[in-house]
């Protein structure tokens, strides 16, 4: 089943590149201001209030975006999906098979989105300071539970994107998945 | 008589589509009875029903009444999952659009449903093998579906129909797309597995080669049974007729 998850990333591998596109902005944008955060505990309380709600927003528009390519994706596979249900998979096979690449998209998205951010952190820094103390200061404040912490939330994004749409798609009488011309 | 001598049975299925405001009955209360190891062909004009029969037969779409029995079995007490095994062991679908899995190799496609059926990738990988050697496409086993021509598509396809040893080969206008010696190639290795491996064949067509082959054939004419005839009473028929065009 992996394999065929992994093939069928390879296959439509621009497709999953937007999908993570949308994973490694939302996740950057976390970890460039959850490193900031941390650092300037200084700031006042309202404003890091403004800091999480824009984080807040920028994580749910980029589900929004996952749910939107994922509903693509799932939807131009009807007849696959449909194929497979002929062939006696289960419900449970099609979704899994989604959630795998779900997860293997959104792991390898958020890593990318974390390097991001932490390098944005990191040059915002040294902009003012220099590279070297930059790298000390972002280094010292971003912890690897703060980074882990930035992966999972991406995966678990991508994961809630995912399983509403492939559940639909699973549902469907294979009938209708076979009738549906994309 | 036994029970089991009934593949397939169904009972008064009854089937409506919406069209808009218009409920269109695609199917109005058919019965037939098919036994084990026959080769049936259902027969009859577009939009005369027969393919959402096929689909009833299948457990690909639920009847709104009436019911269809698979050895004796009422498809319509099955949840999703036993569903799902039915259709893995029990049955093997061809379609008129093939239906292969465009991005795997023509094993990769006869291996899917072993994998479905739990059997483990060697032993997935031999069965498939075999299977494409039966259907004679021992030399095609990495080829993709979109380097294969129409009529070897479709022999991948019914040897991955045959993948789970099914006891039922449904076959939806499996020569449809094909030219008129591919096709009549298809009919034939459909009948070859029909006579040496005793496997039921029910196929929705109005591909007149079918006639030949077939035990029995059902006329669905407005989502009703028009008529089911025996091969040996058609031949008569047709003899009869060549007859009168003699005099």
């Amino acid at each position: 089943m992996v394999k065929i998850a992994i093939n069928g990333l390879k296959i439509r591998f621009w497709r999953s590149m937007v999908t993570a596109s949308g994973i490694i902005l939302g996740i950057a944008f976390l970890a460039y201001v959850s490193t900031n955060l941390i650092s300037s505990g200084a700031a006042t309380a309202d404003q890091r209030a403004r800091m999480i709600w824009l984080v807040v927003m920028s994580l749910l528009v980029s589900t929004v975006g996952i749910v939107n390519s994922m509903l693509m994706s799932v939807t131009e596979r009807f007849r696959e999906i449909g194929t497979m249900k002929c062939l006696g998979a289960p419900d449970g096979f099609v979704v899994s098979l989604f959630v795998v690449e779900a997860v293997f998209v959104g792991s390898a998205a958020s890593v990318g989105g974390w390097f991001l951010g932490y390098v944005g952190a990191v040059f915002q820094k040294a902009c003012a300071i220099g590279f070297g103390p930059a790298f000390a200061s972002v280094g010292a404040t971003h912890s690897a539970e703060l980074a882990g912490g930035c992966v999972l939330v991406g995966i678990l994004i991508t994961l809630i994107a995912t399983i509403a749409p492939a559940e639909r798609a699973a549902a469907m009488p294979a009938a209708a998945a076979l009738r549906t011309e994309v | 008589m036994a029970a089991t001598e009934y593949i397939v049975r169904t009972k008064d299925v009854m089937k409506e589509f919406k069209m808009g405001q218009e409920v269109l009955r695609a199917l109005n209360g058919v019965s037939v009875d098919i036994k084990r190891g026959e080769y049936i062909s259902i027969m009859g004009p577009s939009g005369s029903g027969k393919s959402t029969l096929f689909n009833a037969i299948g457990g690909l779409d639920k009847p709104d009444s009436g019911s269809v029995f698979i050895n004796d079995v009422d498809m319509a007490q099955l949840d999703s999952n036993e569903l799902a095994f039915l259709r893995c062991h029990t049955i093997g679908y061809i379609f008129q659009t093939f239906n292969l899995i465009t991005v795997m190799t023509a094993l990769e496609n006869v291996r899917l449903p072993t994998i479905f059926a739990g059997m483990n990738s060697d032993e997935g990988t031999d069965r498939g093998i075999e299977l494409l050697e039966l259907v004679g496409l021992g030399h095609r086993l990495h080829h993709k579906p979109s380097e294969l021509s129409g009529g070897q598509q479709q022999r991948v396809a019914i040897a991955r129909a045959l993948a789970n040893n099914p006891s039922i080969i449904l076959a939806d206008e499996p020569t449809g797309n094909l030219d008129s010696k591919t096709g009549t190639e298809i009919i034939e290795l459909l009948r070859r597995l029909n006579k040496e491996s005793g496997v039921t064949v029910i196929s929705a067509t109005h591909d007149y080669k079918m006639l030949d082959v077939s035990d029995r054939i059902i006329w669905i004419r407005d989502g009703k049974i028009d008529k089911i005839e025996n091969r040996a009473d058609l031949d008569i028929q047709l003899g009869g007729m060549a007859g009168q065009e003699g005099h």
